[in-house]
């Protein structure tokens, strides 16, 4: 059975800024506020008109080309969304038809702001399978449309983008660059981040978050790191979900991983869900801060309540 | 675990999850209004504690404990 890596990311952002300053002119709030309990700066926010599907296809388009393949060599492509503008069509099968890829299997993958890691996941089992060849994962999020714009709590922390990654085997007698998956939920918890019906918005029990954030996702990143045979210390790379810098931290902290080692797009993007790994890596790699090679931990959690984490080569 | 080891080690993890010097972390001080520590850092507080106390302390308790020595009487009338 071939292995699975990740050949290429790509990213793409909404051209308006929205800063904290410009919040604090519609809500209760200030700029302080908003840095110390979530470090975000500013966030970017989609237009009027722009869609979840357009945001896709500008990231998938970026991955694509930055992997060297040609459409004609995807023949999966994943939507990881929890923010579609419609139940049907799905995003997927129009992002291929938008990018000339023909006929690929197409679906959206809904688990909130852990789907780009399962998606991720799937992908790499589909080409571990031989299902598929290649596969073009893309987590895309509008949350800006289902906010309430006047509830603090929320409207504070999520924004909208998409990230992409292209996924491939690996070549014969070369370690696998997508390690074992450790991936679960808490339907329990499934009360505590809602969009509870077609007109609502998001609700989210922060508190009731933040502390199963920073109880229960370490021991699921450290197993992860197990399975994936590296150890927390060689990591290079910590992109967990962009929720909050405060969780990021947290985290952080309890893996014993050094902070200049952990993603914090989060300051400049806000919490865009589906999109926040993808897209941190995307910038990361434009940065440099990405070391070839080298093995990186992702972490997805939130809404379901749902989590999954893997260690990857970086590309 | 008498109430010194307990304040000892609180102050440890204060100093972890906040960054407050562990001398200035004595049981009269409050933690909003002495020691600057949010509500989120309290919810650290007290997972870390769990770990090193073995005593949890939810949310619906949580909001009730202002000062060092609400929490140590908390973990040590529930060790």
């Amino acid at each position: 059975m071939p292995g699975a890596r990740v050949l290429a990311f790509g990213g793409y952002q909404p051209d308006k800024v929205v800063t904290n300053d410009d919040l604090a002119q519609t809500v209760d709030t200030t700029d302080e506020w908003i840095r110390s309990r979530v470090g975000i700066e500013s966030r970017r926010i989609a237009a009027d008109g722009e869609t979840v599907t357009d945001m896709a296809e500008a990231a998938g388009a970026k991955a694509l080309a930055a992997s060297g393949l040609s459409a004609d060599d995807i023949d999966l492509l994943i939507v990881a969304t929890c923010t579609p503008e419609t139940q049907i069509p799905n995003v997927a099968a129009s992002v291929a038809d938008r990018l000339g890829i023909n006929a690929p299997g197409a679906f959206d993958l809904n688990a909130a702001c852990a789907g780009f890691c399962y998606a991720l996941n799937v992908a790499a089992d589909a080409v571990r399978a031989g299902s598929s060849r290649h596969v073009l994962v893309i987590g895309s999020e509008k949350l800006s449309q289902w906010l309430d714009w006047t509830d603090r709590s929320t409207c504070i922390i999520f924004a909208d983008g998409a990230g992409a990654a292209v996924v491939g085997p690996t070549p014969d007698g070369e370690p696998a660059g997508i390690g074992p998956v450790v991936w679960g939920s808490a339907g329990d918890m499934a009360e505590r981040i809602t969009i509870p019906d077609r007109d609502g918005y998001l609700r989210q029990d922060g508190q009731a978050v933040f502390r199963w954030t920073t109880t229960a996702l370490a021991p699921v990143a450290r197993e992860a790191c197990e399975r994936a045979d590296v150890k927390p210390a060689d990591i290079t790379a910590f992109v967990p979900h962009q929720a909050n810098l405060r969780i990021i931290e947290a985290i952080a902290r309890r893996l014993g991983i050094p902070r200049e080692r952990v993603a914090d797009d989060i300051v400049h993007t806000g919490n865009t869900s589906s999109a926040s790994i993808p897209l941190a890596l995307a910038r990361m790699d434009e940065q440099g801060r990405l070391e070839p090679g080298t093995p990186a931990l992702l972490l997805g959690f939130g809404a379901g309540l749902s989590y999954a984490a893997q260690v990857i080569t970086l590309p | 675990m008498t109430d010194q080891e307990i304040l000892a080690g609180l102050a440890e993890i204060i100093d972890e999850v906040a960054g407050v010097p562990a001398d200035e972390v004595t049981p009269e001080k409050n933690f909003v209004e002495d020691l600057d520590i949010d509500s989120l850092s309290m919810v650290e507080i007290a997972v870390a504690a769990q770990d090193k106390f073995g005593v949890e302390i939810p949310d619906d308790q949580l909001k009730d404990l202002k000062t060092v020595q609400d929490v140590i009487n908390y973990v040590s009338k529930n060790q």
